[in-house]
Parts: structure tokens; C-alpha cells; sequence
């Protein structure tokens, strides 16, 4: 294995320079953050930011929070090392989008206030449908949080030089207690404007480093294709050289159970989306349903954008860093971003794609944690514990409360959770929405002999299928990369288990319908229909009184 | 289009004037509009990501075939999920401006009465 200089025993770059340039970010984020956030008064103000964002600076938002550092360094990564197959995960998360613009977005929007549960228990029973549909929301939203947590310990060690345990649980915590004092203090407008600043900086700074990568190579990508294949070619690690990095294979075609893992993300990534309760919640920032749709086409010229950035970056950085070099970094894939960075801009725009790194972390963490806050206060506090018996300033305390409840341990998990391999709680938090969450939106948008009991079923279905798959998979025990790799209960062999658990949630839904001879109210399946389509009564911004 | 026939601004919608509304023809229109657009769409994109995601998983010596200098067949169908999603994202929307919302909007208009 070739040791390079600059990964054997420091970091790359000046870390220094990372933290300063993380730093400058926070305060002018903080700022605006405090500006924007004087009237925070209302629940509609703090959850919603009183529905007065434009859909453009919603889509920005949505992006900012939808760009995950999962998928700004692992994508790269993954492209980097194995080549085509990082690709497909991008299209995957870019394609999900139509599901939200054709199906979800404007009718979600039209019949719902704050949460996704208005929208599902509009029609049928509140009270178990509030507790089902809040239950999922917070697991995708631990699950997603986990993720972030953890990786943060990953970027540490990589981007500011600090291995020992007790100082990456340090950067944690400043992560963590950052994020609590944004949603605190700015609710869903300040959380909004991290968001939206976050991307600009982040599909900025990919947008330069595709500029200057692709320059190198005489603006040719056919040329950065074919220097990026003989790069890897070129290892000293032989299963790495015989990669063929241009065609799909490399990573997930190794056997037919490896292909099956593979269609099972790939289903779960494009059903995923438009469940995921921290992208369905940003739908109530805009004042109406057609600035929701002005949202989603922002959203996905925006991700587009970024994610072809990605394509460049990968593939450049197999180039011009090298896949050994990437892979002996520590961070190993997640590396070849930052170490593309360097070696096209040095210490400066190592510093900034450092200091995007951060903030992407922090601006998902923040809207993740208001959203399961929200759900919290307004579907189990308000709803259930207190028969909406609580005025809405009740429940935005329960919620702040609830923020940094959930922040610390957020914490604390994230610290716990460090250097494990969590790259697959991401995954898992997509296929839990695509089998808990989308089934349910879908019919109760579309299908009116939908009953309680059909959401009831096709919620915990897919929640506790999905959940049980995974524990007994691959990438909890039983495999050299699994989260307890000295344990084997495995018998799912599958990591990815949305091909079994999404059409199962279908599947019981429609099940749970027919056998419940419970039909609704035919007055109020009527006014959810007339609301859903064409926005009757739907909230409006709150900016204009 | 009739005349609206609801009371003044302030009443509560009934359910009576939802399920009215809901059978009017000019609902069904928007409705069946809606629905006609959207689900063949969604198939239509759900099949074509899924035919790209089997090659991908099954196909690799015909996606490895080079079109031009190192561009392969694989790079340009996955280059084509983007076109493919930014085409049907600028359909749907000079789609949805013409026939969703002038429609949407004359129904709510009448709903709301005099409340605007």
C-alpha cells in the first residue's frame, strides 16, 4: 500500500485555516440567523416560518437540506473509487424528486398546517393515525440523525487533524450544541436561512472545482474519463487496478445477491424521498401550492446541478489524486473531495470545502431536529396527550424543549455511534420512509376508500418490517463490515431491505382497507378531495397580516 | 360558469357545499385532468429509472460499450435520467399553469364567495 506523505500523520491542509474559514460561517449565519428570527412568536412563525418563504428560496432551502455530507463527500467518494456505481446513487436521489413534484407536494400542501400527520389523519381517525405517523417520522428522523452525528466524528478526524476520542466527542458536541442554538433561536426561519445559505456555498464551491478539474483536462471529459481509468488502473492494490471505473459493476456486481442489494437501494432511494418527514415539513414554508411546485423545480435543478458537479469531482479526483492516495487518507473515499480541493486550490479552498462540509452537517441536523420537534409537540403533545386542549404558544415551548432534548442526544449518540460504520442508517432512513411513510401519503392523497386501518397496518408494516430486516442483516451482524462484526444473527441477506418492506407497506394498506368495512365520512372525504386539489381554506402566510 | 349562490364571507364551508362541489363537473374536470397527467407520467419515469437501475445491476458488458472516445452507452442513459427528469419537471409545470390552475383557482374562488 503506498503511504502518502501528507495522509500518514497529518492531515491535509491547515487545520487552522478549515476551522477559521467553519468559524466566519457560523458568526455570519448566526447573524442573519438573529435578524431574521425577531418575530418568532407563533407556532405558525416558528414552524413554518410564517409560510412566507418564495418557492425559489424554498427550493434553495430544500437542497440545503436534502445535500446531505453523505452525499456531497460519499457520492464523490464512490465515484472516485469504485467509479459508475457512486453514479447510480445520485440518479436515484435526483429521479425520487418527480414522486414529490407529481404526486405529494401541492396537494400535501393545500391540506396540511405543520406536519405530515395533519395531512394523514384529515380523514380518518386522529388519534392513532397522529400516533402512527408522528412514531415514523421520528424514527427517519433519529435514523438520519444518527448518520449525521456520527459522520461528523469522521470529518474531524479527517478535515481538523483531531483522532483522540475525547476530541472528536468535543467537535461533536460543539456540532451539536450549535445546531440546538440555531432552531432554538431562529425556529424554522433561522433554520431556513442556514439551509439556504449552506447550499449556495456548497453547489458554489462544486460548481468552481468542476470548473477548474475540468480545465485541467482541456475542458475534454472524455479525456478526464480516460485519465481517471488509467489512474486507477495504475494501484498498487490489485482488486482496485482491475476496476473497470466507467461501467457499472465495480461495487455491486460482484454476485446476485449483491445485484438484488442493489435494485432494494435503488428503490428505496427513488420512493424515499418524498416520505422523508424533514423534506415534506419544508412544503409549509411557502404560501401556496403552487409555490410548493416552484419549490420542487428548484430543488431539482438545483440537485441536478450539484449531482453532475459530483459526476466531474469523482471522477477528477480518481484522476489527479489517485485512488491510493484517496484510500490510504484517513476517511478513505470520503476523502477525495477535500483531497480535490487541495490539490486544485490548496490550504484556501481546502478550507472552504471544509468549512461547506461542517455546515452541510449542521444545516440537515438543524432541519431534522426541528421537524421530529415539531411532530412531537404538535401530533403527540398537542394532539394526543392533551386532546387539543393546548394553545399553539404551549405547544412551540413543548417543541423548544424538545430541541434540546433531542439535541443532546443527538450528542450523545453521535459521539457513541463514531467511527461505526453508519453509512448505511442513511439507506435505512430512506427505505423507513419509503415503506412507513409513502404508502400511506400516497393513498390518503388518492385513493378515498382509504380507511384508518389501512394507514395503521401499512404504517407499523413498513416501519417494523423494514427495522426487523435490518437488524437481521448483513449490516447489523454477520460480515467483516457490519455494525457488530464479531456477532452473527444474520438471516436477511440483504442490507438494503426495501424490496421486501416497501411493497409489503403497499400491500397492507390495501389489505388493511378492504377487511375494515370503515368507509369515512363521505362529507369529509369530500372536503379533503376539494382542499387537497384545489386549495380551499388552505393555511395562509402569516407575514400579511 | 353560474353565479355564486354561497352566503356572505364568514361562513364556515359545510360539508354539504364540499360534497357538492366534489360532484360538480367542474371539479371531475380538474380531477380527472390531474389524475390523467400524473399517473401515466409516474409510470412512465418509475419504468425508464427502472430499466436504467436493471442494466445497471445486470448489464454491464452492453453499458460498458464505448460510444465516443471514453463516453459509454452506460454514461449517456444515466445522463439521460437528468435530461429525462428536467423534460418531464418543465412538462408538468407548463402543464400544470394552464390546465391545473385556472381551474383550482375558479373552484376555490366560488367556494370562498365573497370572503376574497
Amino acid at each position: 500500500m503506498t503511504v502518502d506523505v501528507l495522509a500518514a500523520d497529518t492531515t491535509i491542509g491547515n487545520p487552522v485555516a478549515n476551522i477559521g474559514i467553519f468559524a466566519l460561517f457560523v458568526a455570519i449565519t448566526l447573524y442573519i440567523v438573529i435578524r431574521a428570527s425577531k418575530k418568532n412568536t407563533t407556532a405558525a412563525e416558528f414552524f413554518t416560518a410564517g409560510r412566507a418563504f418564495t418557492g425559489p428560496q424554498n427550493g434553495i432551502a430544500i437542497s440545503g437540506d436534502y445535500l446531505s455530507a453523505a452525499s456531497f463527500l460519499g457520492i464523490a467518494g464512490a465515484i472516485a473509487v469504485y467509479g459508475y456505481d457512486g453514479f447510480l446513487y445520485s440518479i436515484g436521489f435526483l429521479v425520487a424528486w418527480l414522486v414529490a413534484l407529481l404526486l405529494v407536494a401541492e396537494l400535501l400542501r393545500n391540506a396540511g398546517k405543520f406536519t405530515m400527520a395533519d395531512v394523514l389523519s384529515f380523514r380518518l381517525k386522529q388519534r392513532p393515525v397522529r400516533i402512527a405517523a408522528a412514531t415514523t417520522t421520528l424514527a427517519v428522523c433519529l435514523f438520519y440523525l444518527l448518520a449525521q452525528m456520527a459522520g461528523a466524528g469522521g470529518l474531524v478526524a479527517l478535515l481538523l487533524n483531531v483522532k483522540g476520542a475525547v476530541g472528536q466527542a468535543v467537535v461533536i458536541a460543539v456540532v451539536g450544541v450549535l445546531m440546538i442554538v440555531y432552531v432554538l433561536v431562529g425556529g424554522m426561519k433561522g433554520t431556513t436561512w442556514v439551509q439556504i445559505i449552506k447550499a449556495a456555498l456548497l453547489i458554489g464551491g462544486a460548481a468552481l472545482m468542476t470548473v477548474m478539474v475540468l480545465a485541467k483536462f482541456g475542458v475534454n471529459f472524455s479525456e478526464m474519463l480516460g485519465a481517471a481509468q488509467s489512474a486507477v488502473s495504475g494501484s498498487a492494490d490489485k482488486a482496485v487496478a482491475k476496476r473497470d471505473v466507467l461501467a457499472p459493476g465495480a461495487q455491486y456486481g460482484a454476485s446476485l445477491t449483491s445485484q438484488i442489494n442493489f435494485i432494494s437501494l435503488a428503490l428505496a432511494l427513488v420512493l424515499g424521498t418524498a416520505g422523508l418527514p424533514h423534506v415534506l415539513m419544508r412544503f409549509y414554508t411557502v404560501p401556496t401550492a403552487k409555490e410548493a411546485r416552484r419549490s420542487v423545480v428548484w430543488a431539482i435543478a438545483l440537485i441536478g446541478a450539484f449531482y453532475l458537479f459530483t459526476l466531474a469531482l469523482g471522477y477528477g479526483a480518481a484522476a489527479l489524486v489517485g485512488p491510493d492516495t484517496i484510500l490510504a487518507a484517513p476517511g478513505a473515499q470520503n476523502s477525495a473531495a477535500p483531497l480535490l480541493a487541495f490539490e486544485l486550490g490548496g490550504v484556501v479552498l481546502l478550507g472552504v470545502i471544509s468549512a461547506v462540509a461542517f455546515a452541510t452537517i449542521l444545516a440537515v441536523v438543524a432541519g431534522l431536529t426541528i421537524t421530529a420537534a415539531t411532530s412531537f409537540a404538535h401530533d403527540i403533545y398537542a394532539s394526543v396527550l392533551k386532546s387539543h386542549q393546548v394553545t399553539e404558544d404551549e405547544q412551540v415551548r413543548v417543541s423548544r424543549i424538545t430541541v434540546v432534548v433531542l439535541g443532546i442526544f443527538a450528542i450523545g449518540l453521535g459521539i457513541l455511534a463514531s467511527g461505526q460504520n453508519i453509512a448505511f442508517l442513511v439507506a435505512l432512513a430512506f427505505a423507513v420512509a419509503a415503506a412507513a411513510n409513502l404508502p400511506t401519503i400516497l393513498y390518503s392523497l388518492y385513493w378515498s376508500r382509504f380507511n384508518t386501518r389501512g394507514a395503521l397496518w401499512s404504517m407499523y408494516g413498513g416501519l417494523v418490517s423494514t427495522i426487523v430486516l435490518i437488524v437481521f442483516s448483513p449490516a447489523v451482524s454477520g460480515a467483516k463490515t457490519a455494525m457488530l462484526p464479531h456477532a452473527d444473527f444474520a438471516w436477511f441477506p440483504l442490507a438494503n431491505p426495501g424490496i421486501v418492506s416497501i411493497p409489503l407497506a403497499f400491500i397492507l394498506g390495501i389489505v388493511g382497507t378492504l377487511t375494515s368495512a370503515d368507509r369515512g365520512d363521505p362529507e369529509i372525504n369530500a372536503e379533503f378531495e376539494v382542499r387537497a386539489l384545489t386549495g380551499v381554506g388552505a393555511e395562509k402566510a402569516v407575514a400579511a397580516h | 360558469m353560474p353565479e355564486t349562490q354561497h352566503p356572505p364571507a364568514e361562513t364556515p364551508i359545510s360539508g354539504q357545499d364540499y360534497l357538492a362541489v366534489q360532484a360538480s363537473p367542474e371539479f371531475q374536470e380538474l380531477r380527472s385532468r390531474l389524475r390523467r397527467f400524473v399517473f401515466p407520467m409516474s409510470g412512465l419515469f418509475l419504468v425508464w429509472y427502472f430499466a436504467y437501475v436493471l442494466l445497471g445491476a445486470f448489464a454491464h458488458d452492453f453499458m460498458a460499450i464505448k460510444v465516443w472516445g471514453n463516453i459509454n452507452v452506460g454514461l449517456l442513459i444515466g445522463l439521460g435520467q437528468f435530461v429525462s427528469t428536467f423534460v418531464i419537471t418543465g412538462i408538468y409545470v407548463l402543464f400544470a399553469n394552464r390546465e391545473l390552475d385556472p381551474r383550482a383557482e375558479a373552484i376555490r374562488a366560488e367556494l370562498e364567495g365573497g370572503a376574497a
